[in-house]
């Protein structure tokens, strides 16, 4: 079997142990490709587990600039003895299998088909360093090391985002800068470079490599949240930090150092919901993040929000389903109960970003959405962009942006007799006015209820009554459509019957796999949804189309039942395509699942020139 | 039915207070609880202690979670803003509040069941975070608008209306809020207004989270003998600890007790409780031995009221988050927003 050759195209996994400090020396692995202008994609995929299960870091290096996973390993990086033989199976044909060769292995414990390439690495640790602590954390650098030189990357580059890691210490930089040569050098001195190698290109751009939690933790900044309530859950925990972190830098006040936020952590997410939904009533920005579970828990809340319309916002990064085990890996799972959470007539607004730079514009429209529509609005991340670091565009703001505090009457307005109703829906957008507590001494308070009171706020139990609210409030949402991220579409080659609707992470892998069949000759055009309630371009992108694939990451075609139920949309127009194994969807299943169900592709001469096409 | 507004007649010799409003002016909408509820007297009762401390009625937020109880806050200060909340839920709901506007008066109104069985945590989270409020639980043993089920602070061997004696162990909510380090606690009786008026209004002066039981008897499912919570039970066993005259700010501090028999404590806002004692040696400002006392005439089966502890140097959730002093929902723009240049220097560290 030839060794596999590639350059700038290539998958690297490692499987490490959790708790051993791998991740940062693997981030660090990833980012020295960034920093030689060569995009990377790369996730985690760890364990509900503080210490000593498996994790797996996956750098899928690809100057194409795919964001998706690729599927396949070119290279495994096996730290993990407990996880061997599986690591061991899943490297591709003519792979390469790096390991540490201090304790020698018998060879039924290798593949003939692949290239071991050994590094005593253990041992080069026991000789240079005697603290246990030190033993582990310096053999992640060295591993750093040893891989820079087989795979050509230029170790000034890992030296100086060393630098940049321990700024300020400069001990543990000449340590870790002693230890990544120490790899290095015992692979010039004993082994042949590979197959597969890194070469600068010019391919990242100002492009930023950020986590979406992050992302969506300072858009709720720039959004003007000031009340944060959260109670921690993965994969949500990060955003809710992050928001944190970003406070103390941005929002403190430099004459008295005091805080212009407040973030409380609760004692549940029923609290946590129910803190948001007190300070949207009085008027702050306010938000939660949480995931499925949390989602469970709010749903009396989020009724209550959508019945008495107070502004609140849910960041739910998604993963698979109750207690641990898969819910430290991703889904988009949750796409139904938060549309339809709460009892009652209910539906609510969501916003639907496929990336960290999404994340951010999103996270703060969802602030200004809130408080136009009066209601709970969701950002609807997972774990795929919530906990893995993206390439994306840099984050902007325009300055002459201001905050859009929706329809609240003032004391002014008040005084001077302007009439107030609660629930009195005066310009026929659903969207009546409020009034902040504490306003005026005398008019423009209000009782707040759930159901059963009159478009003046007052106590009525008559069914017509609650219809005419119930009514507006459908209304209302009519209004949202409009508000909500207009869904993107891009248009095959050339023309075709054939749809594809998708939403969220799956972008990445859809936008590869779009390439792909394009290539091969099967023309098929593409809507992202970005927003619920849906535009009517859903619709009318559905209508001119006789097969229209949904493409989502979950077993019951989630997106697809929203968009039937609210579309009235034929069931036999709209295939399911869906991955939910918990590892982000890849651009070979889409290709593989669609073309197998299309009619035979016709023969393109470019054929040949696709790298990565299905099957 | 519908909502029944009240008549605005009054009478024309009603006395003003310093905002020039009358009595009146703090009332809301006419009850629905059955005739004769205690719930009403505490109503009464917030209506004139906030009537007394002359205060606006729009700065008090008024807020509660679901029942009999709950639905008061509708039938008190009718000009203020109010929230009726989920079942169980109405602590957190204050607290956000809270944090949105630290300005405001928050006066949370909840009940037995929505307190100490579906909102304990949140009630004793609310508690225990030093949310600056007057929690008021207007505590009477059992469930009304669902007819008669015992709730969790029916006293172990009490009966109920069908002769159900019940045989779990009671909360004590007034324990508990000691515990869990409440700077303001008091039990009353919604049948003595002279105890319990000078409470609220020492409770509504307090800044940080102050805490009333307020015993308030079901006169339709809990007032039989048998009950721990009927009028009956409750007169002849409660045991005051003091009587507590408030005395705002502004006012000169009249001494009429014998010396040595009263305690004076100034709060935050310059306020002073003189308080006069019933029970000898029984000194308010000490949280151990009011917990020791409580639980020691609690076995004896007295139901001990008055003013059972208070913090004078209490702080509240907006201290230990460090906030600023501008209510979080009047922030401008350019306080919340950092800017591009920021964002700038931010993408330049991604990179």
């Amino acid at each position: 079997m030839r060794p596999l050759e590639a350059v700038n195209d290539f998958v690297v996994k490692f499987a490490n142990v959790n708790g051993s400090g791998s991740a940062s020396a693997n981030a660090m692995f990833a980012k020295s490709f960034l920093r030689m202008g060569v995009p990377v994609a790369a996730r985690n995929i760890f364990p509900s587990n503080i210490q000593g299960l498996p994790t797996w870091y996956e750098v899928r290096v690809t100057e194409a600039g795919h964001q998706g996973r690729r599927g396949g390993v070119d290279m495994m990086v096996a730290m993990n003895p407990q996880t061997w033989d599986r690591d061991l199976a899943e490297i591709e044909p003519g792979g390469y299998l790096f390991y540490d060769s201090t304790k020698p292995l018998p060879p039924s414990k290798f593949r003939e088909d692949i290239t071991v390439v050994g590094v005593p690495l253990t041992r080069m640790c026991n000789e240079a360093y005697s603290v246990p602590r030190e033993r582990q954390l310096f053999k992640n650098t060295i591993y750093v090391g040893a891989l820079a030189a087989l795979l050509d990357i230029e170790i000034a580059v890992i030296e100086q985002l060393l630098a940049e890691q321990f700024a300020g210490k400069e001990r543990l930089i000449a340590a870790n800068v002693a230890a990544l040569h120490m790899g290095a050098d015992y692979v010039k001195a004993n082994l042949q470079p590979l197959g597969l190698r890194a070469r600068r290109a010019d391919k990242v751009g100002d492009r930023i490599y950020v986590e979406g939690n992050m992302a969506a933790g300072l858009g709720a900044v720039y959004g003007g949240a000031t009340v944060c309530a959260w109670y921690p859950i993965t994969p949500s925990t990060s955003l809710a930090e992050a928001f944190t972190e970003f406070c103390g830098d941005y929002r403190t006040d430099p004459a008295t150092g005091k805080a212009r936020y407040a973030i409380v952590q609760a004692e549940d997410e029923i609290a946590s919901i129910g803190m948001v939904v007190g300070a949207g009533w009085n008027g702050a920005r306010a938000f939660t993040a949480t995931s499925g579970p949390g989602i469970s828990l709010m749903q009396e809340f989020v009724g209550l929000s959508y019945f008495a319309e107070i502004p609140a916002v849910i960041f739910d990064v998604q993963r698979g389903g109750p207690s641990t085990g898969m819910p430290t890996r991703t889904q988009q799972s949750d796409i139904l109960s938060a549309a339809y959470a709460s009892h009652g007539d209910t539906k609510h607004v969501l916003l639907l970003p496929q990336d960290p730079g999404e994340c951010f514009e999103m996270g703060a429209l969802a602030f200004d959405l809130s408080d136009r529509l009066q209601t709970t609005i969701f950002v609807m991340l997972d774990l795929d962009i919530g906990m893995n670091e993206w390439l994306t565009e840099p984050f902007a703001w325009d300055d002459s942006r201001t905050l859009d505090r929706g329809k609240v009457m003032t004391h002014d307005e008040l005084e001077a007799g302007r009439d107030f109703g609660r629930y009195l829906d005066v310009d026929g957008d659903g969207i009546p006015f409020r009034t902040y507590p504490g306003t005026h001494p005398t008019k423009g308070g209000y009782f707040t209820r759930g159901t059963s009171r009159n478009p003046y706020a007052r106590y009525s139990e008559e069914g017509s009554v609650y219809v005419d609210n119930v009514q507006r409030l459908l209304r209302k949402f009519e209004t949202a459509k409009g508000l909500v991220p207009a869904p993107v579409r891009r248009d095959a080659a050339r023309p075709t019957r054939t749809g594809v609707i998708y939403y969220g992470s799956t972008g990445a892998a859809m936008d590869e796999a779009l390439q792909v069949m394009e290539a091969q000759g099967r023309h098929v055009d593409a809507l992202r949804v970005r927003g619920f309630p849906f535009a009517d371009e859903v619709f009318d992108f559905i209508a001119a189309h006789d097969e229209v694939f949904v493409v989502e990451q979950n077993r019951d075609g989630q997106l697809r039942t929203l968009i039937m139920n609210e579309g009235g949309v034929d069931p036999a127009k709209l295939t399911a395509v869906l991955h939910y194994d918990g590892t982000p969807i890849t651009a070979r299943f889409i290709t593989g699942e669609i073309a197998g169900r299309l009619t035979p592709a016709e023969p393109t001469p470019e054929r040949r020139q696709v790298p990565e096409a299905a099957e | 039915m519908t909502y029944i507004t009240k008549p605005q007649l009054h009478h024309p010799r009603l006395v003003e207070n310093a905002l020039g409003k009358t009595r009146r002016d703090y009332e809301g909408s006419v009850s629905t609880l059955c005739a004769g509820c205690g719930h009403d007297s505490i109503s009464a009762a917030i209506i004139q202690a906030a009537y007394e401390l002359d205060l606006p009625p729009h700065r008090v937020a008024k807020l509660s979670g679901i029942g009999c109880s709950s639905k008061t806050p509708d039938y008190f200060l009718g000009a203020s803003h109010g929230f009726n909340t989920v079942h169980g839920r109405m602590p957190s709901v204050l607290t956000g509040a809270n944090l949105a506007n630290r300005d405001l008066i928050y006066l949370g109104v909840s009940g037995d069941g929505d307190s100490a069985s579906i909102g304990f945590g949140q009630f004793a989270h609310a508690i225990r975070r030093g949310v600056n409020m007057t929690y008021i639980v207007e505590n009477n043993g059992v469930y009304g608008l669902t007819k008669g089920q015992f709730s969790a602070t029916s006293d172990k061997g009490s009966k109920s209306k069908k002769g159900v004696v019940n045989h779990d162990s009671a909360i004590d909510l007034v324990s508990v809020a000691l515990q869990l380090g409440a700077t303001f606690v008091a039990r009353s009786f919604s049948g003595d207004k002279a105890q319990l008026v000078p409470l609220i209004k020492a409770a509504l002066s307090h800044q940080g989270s102050a805490f009333i039981d307020c015993i308030s008897p079901c006169i339709q499912f809990n007032n039989h003998a048998g009950s721990t919570k009927s009028f009956d039970y409750v007169r002849d066993h409660n045991e005051a600890v003091n009587t507590l005259d408030f005395v705002v700010p502004r006012e000169a501090i009249h001494l009429d007790y014998e010396p040595g028999t009263n305690t004076l404590v100034t709060q935050h806002d310059g306020s002073v409780l003189n308080l006069h004692k019933l029970a000898e040696h029984y000194d308010p400002t000490d949280r151990i031995s009011a917990m020791a006392y409580l639980a020691g005439r609690q076995a004896q089966g007295e139901v001990v009221t008055g003013l059972l502890y208070v913090d004078p140097k209490a702080t509240d959730l907006h201290e230990g988050l460090e906030t600023v002093e501008t209510p979080l929902n009047q922030l401008t723009d350019a306080e919340l927003i950092p800017g591009s240049k920021v964002l700038e220097r931010l993408n330049a560290s991604l990179r």
